[in-house]
């Protein structure tokens, strides 16, 4: 079932929490709401399960308005982020309790409990309560729960917010591919941008209550909508300059600007890996420190009468040779993003070298 | 929490019930107060100041205010002693005790004033001894006291355990590792922490007292000017058919309860025992 | 949990004046009873098992006391419920008011439903026109101990809601819930173990009430005396082995009450 949502717009007492936000989630879609945590996120996913009901604006399933639609009778099934299960409930009488509530009989219950367990790998703990359950298992019982109904939208709340790191990373996989299996249309919200690349068909951005961005993973990389995006995607570095005859120079580092006119105020993002170093005694910056993370390294420099600048190289690359503490360098934009200030997106990248 | 989910908000049946629940409030709480307070101020201030300042009324105010405070200090010394030794110290018969606290609250007061003239009475297990040592309980001054002491033990110690059961060890071994000595640990560290919950606990013990009557009236003997605290007094203006100056001196009561009470729902929102 | 390890010199003198305070003050006038109890034999509890006028007020003390649980136990839940999850103009004077019971005289409880429904009360005229008869008689006595026992359920219960949160009733509600089977089916399980503990206090407190029912009830014998009423009567009136069998008995529920709020407390610790 798809879901549309229209100019929604909600406040907390003064704070803005959702600021005009329209987007489109097609049917049968794995969609990530990414964002920093109080930039809104939660907020919509809650509006258009209706725990919370917007000021403005409206939300759509299937094209047909559900404003006036209590949660109760959305069908939309909604994991919490720290699982909110029925503490005094057994799993099987957890999952079983969208079923309990509309009156089905206790051997379809049954058999439904039956066929959850068994796909979320949670057979033989239908007796267990939750206080005895691991984390990861009450985070597969809490999406049984939800999935029980046979709802026709998922929406998940920071779904592994609250489990550590290795377990977070069997449930990503988890997730992605339960929806291949069944198919629901899915949102779910992440402050963590690896999670919601390695899992979602389609990311929304979301900053201070607005949309920045939807578009695939790989569009979002590729082609940042605006500064904040750039800024909030990846690592890297972020400068404001005014262009002149072409470039924006941040002391002796010129970043091309072709088409931007002179006098433009602009932020420049230069992403870590789109930075090539090399060695080379008149260049135009001094290496300070070089820093070995996994298979990476980390290069970090000053800029000659300018500001640090970092960037990240493979272990083995060429590029490294003889860059050490002290050293001068010379460095090539590959890749710039040009923001202007006044605009705030895109005007200008430079094309990766032929 | 403070806010609830627009999905959660109450609804028609929410509301009807809100509704009933306000009533009943309304209709058994509030409505006998506002009935003491109308009869009391029904005669002017002349006549409540009289009421207040008759001679007996006056003494038996003074005896409940002076013994209510005695009690609080001790009952904040040593409630907090004994909250500290039932969460941190381990010694046999320890789950006992921490149930035996709790005492008060199951038993009626009157049973307590029995019990202790049992104790101290003339006839009682240490009338004998008391008399030859020339001690006098019963019917006297520390009657009230030991009677007060019984009725509001638990709230000290109930209200400082639960936040001696949150506190952190690290924070203690933090400051001993910075060199502080056990005292100033226990001064800087340990009992600021502890502040909120101790005066909660001691309001609640203070406002009880003023009102306490059960225990009181069989342990004290209530001679006028002597032992009389403030609600027997009232007791006898009531028995002597004369509600009007009884509601007169209720007055300095229930302002002390309404005051009380409120200073005690905001120490415990403070101390975060918020209930 | 500290581990158990040996008390230094200074913890064990903390730890012996503690012991001594609480058996001063506690454990002493208890053993006091016990002894007298067992000094008098049996002769004590057949005072009052041959005594029509205390078994009278004993029935009416368990009369009062099941009306106050079920009264108050209803509200008491309810009421919770409406003070942690309702907002609306007046809550904070509202939890103020709630708790006024437990700071209130008795005796100034009873004289104040004397002052609604006594001589010269202001519903007087009303009740002596429709024929009925609220003050020395039952129906005072059912006002005055529900005043009495009003915040012990509401209060454990309003606790246990606001450590407990929404979370539950939300995941509830997504799930197609009704309020009522919300409430019936998560939130009043999650409440058993505080409405239990709040309930025995108010049975505690109801059995033991003495003051207000003296107040507005009058405790005439075989009419309006209660358990503890009986027992300060039978005091005026010299009747010890009465007022000491009666007492014995009160004291004995109170040590069964105790146990079953620790009882309470285990389970609830168990769950957790």
């Amino acid at each position: 079932m798809s879901i549309r949502v229209d100019h929604l717009y909600k406040r907390f007492g003064d704070f803005v929490a959702v600021d005009d936000v329209s987007l489109e989630v097609e049917s049968g879609e794995l969609v990530a709401f990414l964002g920093p945590s109080g930039s809104g996120k939660s907020s919509i996913l809650r509006i258009i399960a209706g725990l919370e009901r917007a000021d403005s604006g409206s939300v759509f399933f299937a094209g047909q308005a559900a404003d006036h639609l209590h949660a109760r009778a959305r069908g939309v099934g909604f994991v919490f982020q720290h699982y909110a299960l029925f503490r005094h409930m057994t799993v099987a009488q957890n999952i079983a309790f969208g079923l309990r509530v509309q009156g089905k009989s206790r051997a379809d219950q049954g058999l439904r409990v039956h066929e959850l367990l068994d796909l979320m790998g949670l057979a033989g703990l239908g007796e267990r309560y939750p206080r005895q359950l691991s984390g990861g298992q009450r985070q597969r019982v809490a999406l049984a729960r939800a999935l029980a109904p046979q709802p026709q939208v998922l929406l998940l709340d920071e779904p592994f917010g609250a489990v550590d790191a290795r377990v977070r990373e069997e449930l990503r996989h988890w997730l992605r591919r339960l929806h291949d299996e069944v198919h629901v249309t899915s949102i779910f919200v992440t402050h963590d941008q690896e999670e919601a690349f390695s899992v979602a068909d389609k990311v929304i951005v979301i900053n201070r209550g607005r949309v920045e961005q939807a578009a695939s993973p790989a569009d979002i990389l590729d082609h940042p909508a605006t500064e904040f995006v750039a800024r909030f995607i990846g690592d890297a570095n972020v400068y404001e300059g005014k262009a002149l005859g072409g470039v924006v120079p941040i002391g002796r580092l010129e970043i091309p600007a072709a088409g931007v006119t002179d006098g433009t105020e602009v932020s420049a993002v230069l992403r870590f890996y789109d930075l090539k170093f090399w060695k080379e005694d008149q260049g135009i910056a001094r290496v300070v420190r070089t820093m070995t993370l996994g298979d990476r390294v980390k290069v970090e420099a000053v800029i000659d009468d300018g500001p640090v600048i970092y960037s990240q190289f493979p272990r083995r690359s060429s590029l490294l040779a003889g860059i050490e503490p002290g050293c001068r360098i010379h460095i090539e934009v590959t890749l710039a993003r040009l923001y202007p200030k006044d605009a705030g997106i895109l005007v200008s990248t430079t094309p990766p070298p032929a | 929490m403070d806010r609830v989910s627009d999905a959660l908000n109450p609804g028609t049946g929410g509301r009807v019930v809100r509704g009933a629940v306000l009533a009943y409030i309304g209709l058994l709480v509030l409505l006998p107060l506002v009935a003491l307070l109308q009869r009391g101020l029904a005669g002017g201030m002349d006549a409540l100041w009289q009421a207040i300042s008759a001679p007996g009324a006056r003494h038996a105010l003074t005896l409940t205010l002076w013994s209510a405070a005695v009690m609080t200090l001790i009952n904040a010394l040593m409630g907090t002693a004994a909250a500290w030794v039932l969460v941190r110290y381990r010694f046999p018969g320890r789950t006992f005790l921490s149930t035996l606290v709790d005492l008060p609250f199951a038993i009626p007061t009157l049973v307590t004033g029995v019990m202790l003239v049992l104790l101290y009475g003339p006839r009682g297990l240490m009338g004998d001894w008391l008399a030859t040592s020339g001690l006098k309980i019963a019917f006297a001054p520390p009657g009230i006291l030991l009677a007060l002491l019984f009725v509001t033990l638990p709230f000290v110690v109930r209200a400082v355990e639960p936040v001696l059961l949150e506190q952190d060890p690290a924070e203690e071994e933090a400051a001993r590792t910075l060199g502080a000595d056990a005292f100033t640990v226990f001064l800087r560290v340990l009992l600021p922490p502890l502040l909120p919950a101790i005066l909660s606990g001691s309001v609640r013990s203070f406002a009880r007292a003023l009102g306490e009557f059960g225990s009181i009236v069989v342990v004290s003997g209530n001679i006028p000017y002597k032992t009389l605290t403030a609600p027997i007094y009232l007791f006898g203006e009531i028995e002597a058919g004369d509600p009007q100056a009884a509601a007169a001196v209720s007055l300095v009561l229930l302002l002390f309860a309404v005051a009380l009470t409120y200073a005690g729902r905001a120490l415990e929102r403070w101390a975060g025992v918020d209930a | 949990m500290p581990e158990r390890k040996r008390l230094n010199p200074g913890q064990k003198l903390l730890l012996a004046l503690v012991l001594a305070y609480l058996g001063l003050i506690l454990a002493l006038p208890l053993a006091a009873l016990a002894v007298r109890a067992l000094e008098s034999g049996p002769g004590m509890l057949l005072a009052i098992f041959s005594d029509p006028a205390a078994l009278e007020g004993l029935k009416l003390t368990l009369v009062l006391a099941g009306i106050a649980l079920v009264g108050n136990g209803l509200v008491g839940v309810a009421a919770a419920l409406v003070l942690v999850r309702h907002r609306f103009f007046g809550r904070g004077l509202l939890d103020t008011l709630v708790d006024l019971p437990l700071a209130v005289s008795p005796v100034m409880t009873g004289l104040a439903f004397l002052l609604l429904f006594g001589r010269g009360g202001w519903f007087e005229p009303w009740l002596t026109l429709a024929g009925i008869k609220v003050s020395f008689a039952f129906p005072g006595m059912v006002l005055a101990t529900l005043f009495v026992t009003f915040p012990f359920t509401l209060r454990e219960v309003a606790y246990v809601l606001l450590e407990l949160g929404n979370d539950e009733e939300e995941a509830a509600v997504t799930l197609g819930a009704s309020p009522w089977q919300t409430f019936l089916l998560v939130t009043l399980p999650n409440l058993r173990f505080g409405l239990g503990y709040g309930l025995v206090l108010t049975l505690a407190r109801a059995l033991g009430e003495f003051g207000a029912v003296l107040v507005i009830g009058g405790a005439i014998s075989g009419q309006t005396q209660t358990a503890t009423t009986f027992i300060y009567n039978a005091l005026e009136e010299r009747q010890t082995p009465a007022a000491y069998g009666m007492a014995l008995i009160l004291a004995t529920a109170s040590v069964l009450f105790l146990l079953s709020l620790e009882w309470i407390k285990r389970r609830r610790d168990k769950e957790k």
